[in-house]
């Protein structure tokens, strides 16, 4: 697996944006000093489009991740049991199509398993042929290996999305687990062959997997694919710019982005980009990364960088974005309105600043919520966001020497409680391991959640003098 | 003069006691927390004799000028009294002997029986002390969880939001009936509690009426106008006799004020000099007072947390809350040696139950035992870095401990409860009480020693268990815990 990218590979990835690079500038003369409202607004007609090769679709480069919906009440972070805000779902969507957005990704397990309808009474106020719509065969629990349970899986994600075929179905999270744990969802049970049948029936359009975990099982997938006995349609990987390179190294069970996507490219596969925000965390830099950012383009956004960078290579057909808010939809928008393709220069500035976040040992999670509810009612993402937060602002109390200790412990403490009722904390996982098997980074959950435990439990216990009066 | 010094003073003690009862952070009692052990019943109890006698000295010189100043109860008495905005509200009226001395002796036999329930009721710093905590308290609280979400909305750590609980509802009812007759009889008849029922009022006005310093009336000056009387909350002054009732005057001041135009009334030293017998009342409390034992048994309903099967993503499981435990033996902090220690020392004020950081101390429920505290593990244990309550304690009844010594203190010991262990009910991995145990007095064993699949269980090794009641606390079994702390009546070092 290649570590360093070299010139020629990054002209090979990333050259063909420089024609559109040079158009846009040049469409830009003359207007470069006037800023109106018009500017923050994105347009409605420059969205970048790709193309299927497999089925001829014109996608947009900016997909929706109906994943991370809106919720009554603001986001599904702070209220997590509320419901989907449903109003606000269908102005997001309304706005997105308007503004040239036509891939939408659901899953039956996202948003507690509402997603799929939610998106479906917003999509069903369009035109069929206006959008393609994606969604997953999500069959993780045990309970739903047996074909007919798969079936009925497949046929309510029709039933929800209010749909008669989907555009892009996908065999959900394929190779944390294994190979094993894949022949027991897909393959002993003949559900591969009968989703080949329906796509066959056109009830499926394209037929593909997203992937996450151990890279023997996409070898094998794409040996199939290269032998004929099944063909795929498109890939969903996880790409950005800190696992482009670094991927194993921050988890020696995940797998490099510049090898998953030369695979893919190389066999004319196209991919679909998921966490190309690893959930926020790369919108979420500490200061001083952030600095060298706005150094170089003080006008852009920190996400539109990461945003950028997965949208730059070729093959790449669509950029999964879950947009809670309007706001992230409308920046999202314009980063690909059209696309500044990642320069090779800018390219070497995200690789670098990569390592930097690399060193910070912060946990890789990414909020996706796979890992609950936690049986034992702990806020899992809650705990690591706090741990990661404190880590990102330099925040960490870990030298009792450093004269802001005091500070930084209270704030640690005061922070953890306001993040996470003492009952959903750390110390109260029992470690059952229920979670981790769920976990598309492969974090060992509850290793690094007594890991937070001890942290917390040392800081409580070096808080006070020891002293008695009298 | 008198009555302004008498007012600030009691103003900046009042604020000082009332503080030590509303302080969230742990740090009042390092200014403050002497006013506590000034308090005369407490002092009584922890058996220190020179605050006893200072407070004595105090009254034989300046008279009651400690329930003018130095008690909580009187100056909150006085408070109420000024929401009545009538002039002249009150007149003299003769001391109720019977009733004084009555309660008195009901009051000492309660104290050497060992009745803590009945002094603990009668005890005036006691009844502010619950007033204090089960009424301000939360009132406190609440504004301070209020500045704590203001602060967590601007990014700064300096509030953090606390739990407001009822801890006892009879106590939280006893409080709440104390202070509302308080008011009434404040708000009608000024003083009347501290002159016809508290103990302590009583025994003081015994000294008090050989005062070297007093109020006089001249009565050359008097034009019996009867200012002074309708202005006095102890209704003490017979200004048509010219004579004062120097056992219920609590030298206040308020009499002179009125009387400023005629300067027929003032505060001195008295000519003829009255022996004074300081005697000391020997304390003795019946030893062999038995723990009070908790006939039920731990219901433990295996009512395991319901295990949702997890298909979708996102949300959060229910958490159901932890039922209080009926224990055999109560638990009693680190630092109060033993049941009956504490059973002969506490009045029960509720200090250590406000100062406790962890939701741990309670004021108990047992008959005999009413309103002392006692220990819980349900919201929190007894935290390895903590010994405030041992700190504030005025009473005695918990001694200051340090933090090395409570680690190796026996209040209790835990006990393993099979059919609410959840590697034994659910099948999957725990051992949360065993990580958590700060002494690691619990291992992680088979089952059965002969099945190495069967599930690892907790097993406790008493002689090195402490008591804390982590495992309790963080036992994820619900609402009763599979691992939980029974009391020792006598606590011992590991």
């Amino acid at each position: 697996m290649s570590r360093k990218i070299n010139r020629r590979n990054f002209l090979k990835i990333f050259g063909g944006g420089v024609v559109a690079t040079s158009a846009t500038l040049t469409a830009c003369t003359g207007k470069g000093n006037k800023t109106t409202a018009s500017d923050q607004e994105p347009p409605k007609d420059k969205m970048v489009y790709r193309t299927n090769p497999n089925s001829g679709d014109r996608v947009s480069l900016l997909g929706y991740g109906m994943m991370r919906l809106p919720v009554v009440g603001g986001s599904e972070r702070d209220n997590p049991n509320a419901d989907i805000d449903q109003e606000m779902v269908n102005r997001q969507v309304d706005y997105a199509i308007e503004h040239g957005v036509n891939y939408f990704d659901t899953s039956p397990a996202y948003c507690r398993g509402k997603s799929e309808e939610a998106t479906g009474i917003a999509l069903h106020r369009h035109p069929r042929d206006k959008y393609f719509v994606a969604t997953k065969l999500s069959n993780f629990s045990p309970e739903t290996w047996k074909l007919e349970a798969s079936q009925e899986m497949f046929e309510n994600s029709l039933k929800y999305l209010q749909v008669d075929y989907i555009d892009y179905l996908l065999l959900h999270a394929i190779g944390g687990s294994g190979m094993d744990e894949f022949n027991r969802r897909f393959m002993d049970n003949g559900l591969l062959d009968w989703l080949v049948e329906q796509k066959e029936k056109g009830r499926i359009r394209n037929l593909g997997f997203s992937y996450h975990g151990a890279v023997s099982v996409f070898d094998q997938l794409l040996q199939w694919h290269d032998e004929g006995r099944y063909h795929w349609d498109f890939v969903q990987i996880e790409l950005n710019y800190l696992d482009w390179n670094l991927a194993n190294e921050i988890n020696s069970s995940n797998t490099d982005a510049v090898y998953l996507y030369g695979e893919l490219s190389n066999r004319g596969i196209p991919s679909v980009i998921m966490e190309p925000l690893l959930g926020g965390r790369l919108a979420k830099v500490p200061d001083y990364i952030a600095s060298r950012f706005k150094a170089r383009r003080p006008e852009d956004s920190v996400a539109k960088w990461a945003f950028r960078f997965a949208g730059t290579p070729e093959k790449v057909l669509t950029v999964l974005s879950g947009m809670t808010y309007m706001e992230h939809l409308k920046e999202n928008i314009s980063t690909y309105s059209p696309l500044e393709p990642i320069t090779e220069e800018e390219n070497n500035l995200l690789m670098a600043i990569a390592d930097d976040i690399f060193n910070l040992k912060t946990i890789p999670c990414n909020e996706c919520n796979y890992c609950m509810p936690c049986p034992y009612g702990i806020n899992i993402p809650a705990i690591f966001s706090h741990y990661n937060k404190c880590i990102k602002e330099g925040l960490l109390p870990d030298d009792k020497q450093d004269p802001d200790y005091k500070k930084q412990r209270r704030a640690f403490l005061v922070g953890y409680d306001r993040s996470v009722p003492r009952l959903r904390q750390a110390s109260h996982c029992i470690g059952c391991g229920q979670c981790s098997p769920h976990c598309p980074q492969s974090i060992d959950i509850p290793r690094e959640m007594h890991k937070v435990d001890v942290l917390v439990e040392n800081l409580k216990r070096n808080g006070k003098i020891k002293d008695v009066e009298e | 003069m008198l009555r302004r010094t008498r007012i600030l003073l009691a103003t900046v003690a009042f604020v000082m006691v009332t503080l030590l009862f509303l302080d969230l952070t742990g740090t009042m009692r390092h200014s403050f927390g002497w006013m506590a052990k000034i308090q005369f019943l407490p002092a009584l109890l922890a058996m220190n004799l020179v605050i006893v006698v200072a407070l004595l000295l105090l009254t034989l010189v300046f008279g009651r000028i400690y329930c003018s100043v130095v008690c909580p109860l009187g100056v909150m008495q006085d408070l109420m009294a000024r929401f009545n905005r009538k002039k002249n509200k009150y007149s003299y009226s003769k001391t109720k002997k019977w009733l004084r001395y009555g309660v008195m002796g009901v009051f000492i036999i309660a104290l050497i029986a060992g009745v803590g329930s009945l002094v603990a009721l009668l005890a005036p710093y006691s009844s502010f002390g619950r007033i204090a905590n089960n009424l301000f308290r939360p009132l406190y609280e609440f504004a301070n969880n209020a500045l704590a979400s203001y602060s967590a909305s601007h990014d700064s750590y300096t509030f953090s939001s606390t739990d407001i609980w009822v801890r006892s509802l009879p106590t939280f009812i006893i409080a709440a009936v104390t202070f509302v007759v308080l008011f009434v009889l404040a708000y009608r008849n000024g003083r009347t509690y501290c002159n016809t029922i508290c103990p302590v009022g009583t025994f003081l006005s015994l000294f008090a009426r050989f005062s070297w310093l007093r109020v006089k009336i001249d009565a050359d000056k008097c034009i019996k106008c009867g200012k002074c009387a309708r202005g006095c909350k102890a209704s003490c002054i017979d200004f048509k006799n010219y004579s004062i009732d120097y056992s219920r005057c609590v030298v206040c001041g308020n009499c002179i004020d009125k009387c400023d135009k005629k300067h027929a009334i003032s505060y001195g030293p008295v000519k003829l000099t009255a022996k004074a017998e300081t005697q000391e009342k020997e304390e003795q409390v019946d030893t062999s007072r038995r723990s009070f034992l908790m006939a039920t048994a731990m219901a433990t309903t295996a009512a395991v947390l319901a295990q949702e099967k997890k298909k979708v993503d996102g949300g959060l499981a229910e958490i159901e809350d932890k039922a209080v435990v009926e224990r055999n033996t109560p638990i009693t902090p680190p630092g109060s040696i033993s049941a009956s220690n504490m059973a002969k020392h506490c009045t029960a004020c509720q200090l250590c139950v406000s100062a406790c950081p962890n939701d741990v101390l309670r004021p108990s429920s047992g008959l005999l035992t009413l309103m002392q505290p006692t220990m819980s593990y349900e919201r929190g244990y007894c935290r390895p870095e903590c010994n405030e309550c041992s700190s504030v304690c005025p009473a005695g009844a918990i001694r200051p401990i340090t933090l090395d010594v409570k680690s190796s203190t026996q209040i209790g010991h835990a006990v393993w409860v099979k059919k609410n262990c959840i590697p034994v009910v659910d099948g999957v991995e725990c051992g949360n009480c065993e990580r958590h145990c700060p002494v690691g007095a619990i291992s992680m064993v088979l089952l059965d020693e002969n099945d190495e699949l069967s599930p690892l269980v907790p097993a406790v090794n008493e002689s090195r268990c402490i008591g804390c009641g982590a495992c309790e606390n963080l036992c994820p079994a619900r609402p009763f815990s599979a691992i939980y702390v029974e009391g020792h009546e006598v606590h011992k070092q590991v």
